[in-house]
């Protein structure tokens, strides 16, 4: 335990430094994070205004409020580790990974939390000024704002999991970007990206509660503006944890058939 | 002249493009799938409303139809070939078309083109034309020839924006960023920006000339475009056209080589 500690210290000490090197890229992610929910928060609150304020229980402010909640859980449980794994496997770069003495999940842990952990000192910032544009309002229960980071954390926890899981898939085939855009797109709508899951029919509400998308990101989200009963708070926690647990599994199970079949391909 | 310059590269692309078979339809695929979440996502805001901020469904396919047709033609020529140059500033090799007897701005303005993209600039017009199918019989002769104009004015003012970025590689080397920046707030062009707030549709008017790209067509289309915004799109993309031809020959004759 002492000793994978350490190893986590070293790593973000690593990406620390590297990240640093590119500042303007810092930037660019920046204006990635930021400007989709900021669209969608427009267009909604666009269409709650010509509805005379109101769409299924939001008005202007609340979407403010659910699209910023929303840039910030979406930020805090973003991984990039299904583009690296194509081009880690089909380029050979897996290889030196492989010959260190621990399992190569660890690395990209701590370098997704230092990377998330650096562009929070610019987010926060935006957010702050995005705030005072938009001026977000929410009703949040106590016992939801209690629960907001434990469930951020497993919902990170839970879509590093599933998004290196699939990843994986790289081990049997050298083009998975088309997989690779289906689960974006899957995870645009059915994480409540594009609007609140409320406002889709409820067949989609069900899909996206057995899937989950949902319990990624959108389920803070709705926790912190109160719109969650108990019982479905609690549910989600559940839903949580029994993914985690599932993609754990098929984590373990699958990377030990994929290191079989590795050849290395350059090698 | 031009046209035979860019029929010229036009076929290298198709020659280059054609070695790597399996990878148009893989590019063909996800064009259609990025539009198919472009329409879904219209569908879920219609399901809610009949108009956003005075937009119907169809004039926002229209939009989203100019969005596709001029991302395409940004893609097809615009970009490789803008990036291209950049790295000719770079690396020294700017002196092979300096050295030409073609105009040299000509010529790193048409020199890389990648010929899957025009899929996407087919998969717009097909939209443009379901969207304005929709509209009904508002789109005479004049609204078609405006329209032409302005998707004109709209392609030239998005190319001497892009050129004058490349241009300012002659000082400063490494300039890619700023073009990454772009092509990330283009995406914010598949809404009218006159649903945004004044300064994010400022940034989209003046500093990313997004506005000029894909509303203003998209309003000569669907009859909403005012003589002013008419006569200012094309006194603009004039304007730009001019400035950035002047700033292009400023900067090659600050251009000293790279390795001589």
């Amino acid at each position: 335990m002492r000793h994978l500690f350490e190893i986590y210290r070293a790593q973000l000490k690593v990406t620390t430094a590297t990240q640093l090197q590119y500042r303007v890229a810092l930037v660019i992610w920046m204006i990635g994070i930021v400007l989709e929910p900021v669209i969608y928060l427009v267009v909604w609150a666009t269409v709650a205004r010509s509805k005379g304020g109101d769409v299924g229980g939001y008005n202007a402010r609340s979407f403010a409020a659910y699209f910023l909640v929303l840039m910030l859980v979406n930020h805090l449980t973003q991984t990039w580790v299904f583009f690296e794994f194509e081009m880690r496997i089909r380029q050979g770069t897996l290889s030196p990974l492989l010959l260190k003495p621990v399992h190569p999940v660890h690395a990209d842990v701590a370098q997704n939390v230092t990377f998330k952990l650096l562009m929070l000192v610019v987010l926060v910032p935006v957010m702050v000024v995005l705030a005072l544009v938009f001026r977000p309002v929410i009703h949040p229960q106590w016992w939801g704002l209690a629960l907001f980071a434990p469930t951020v954390l497993l919902a990170g926890v839970l879509r590093f999991l599933v998004e290196w899981t699939l990843g994986l898939a790289g081990f049997w085939s050298t083009r998975v970007s088309a997989l690779n855009q289906i689960y974006y797109v899957a995870l645009l709508f059915f994480s409540g990206q594009v609007a609140p899951l409320s406002l889709f029919p409820h067949f989609f509400q069900v899909i996206a509660s057995v899937l989950p998308f949902r319990w990624t990101v959108s389920y803070p989200v709705e926790l912190l503006l109160g719109r969650l009963s108990g019982r479905d708070a609690l549910l989600g926690l559940a839903a949580q944890a029994g993914w985690i647990l599932l993609s754990l599994v098929l984590l373990r199970v699958i990377w030990r058939a994929g290191l079989r079949k590795y050849s290395a391909v350059g090698a | 002249m031009l046209l035979k310059l860019l029929w010229s590269y036009f076929r290298i692309g198709v020659m280059n493009e054609l070695a790597y078979r399996a990878n148009f339809l893989v590019q063909m695929f996800q064009s259609l799938f990025s539009l198919g979440t472009s329409l879904a996502g219209l569908a879920v805001v219609f399901s809610q409303t009949s108009n956003l901020a005075g937009w119907r469904p169809a004039e926002l396919v229209a939009v989203l139809g100019v969005y596709t047709l001029m991302g395409g033609v940004i893609n097809l020529v615009i970009q490789p070939s803008m990036q291209r140059l950049m790295e000719d500033v770079r690396l020294g090799t700017l002196d092979f078309s300096l050295t030409k007897p073609v105009d040299s701005q000509v010529l790193e303005s048409v020199q890389q083109v990648q010929i899957w993209r025009l899929a996407d600039v087919a998969m717009g017009i097909v939209l443009l034309v379901l969207a304005l199918g929709n509209l009904g019989t508002q789109v005479g002769p004049g609204e078609a020839l405006v329209f032409g104009l302005m998707l004109l004015c709209g392609a030239a003012i998005v190319y001497s924006f892009w050129l004058m970025l490349a241009t300012c590689s002659f000082w400063f080397v490494k300039v890619d960023n700023i073009l990454v920046i772009f092509q990330t707030m283009y995406e914010a062009g598949r809404w009218p920006v006159t649903i945004y707030p004044g300064w994010l549709r400022f940034t989209l008017t003046f500093l990313v000339p997004v506005a000029f790209a894909i509303t203003v067509p998209a309003e000569a289309v669907s009859g909403r475009l005012g003589w002013g915004t008419l006569v200012g799109a094309v006194a603009l993309a004039a304007a730009l056209v001019a400035f950035s031809r002047w700033f292009w020959l400023t900067g090659v004759r600050h251009y000293s080589g790279a390795s001589a």
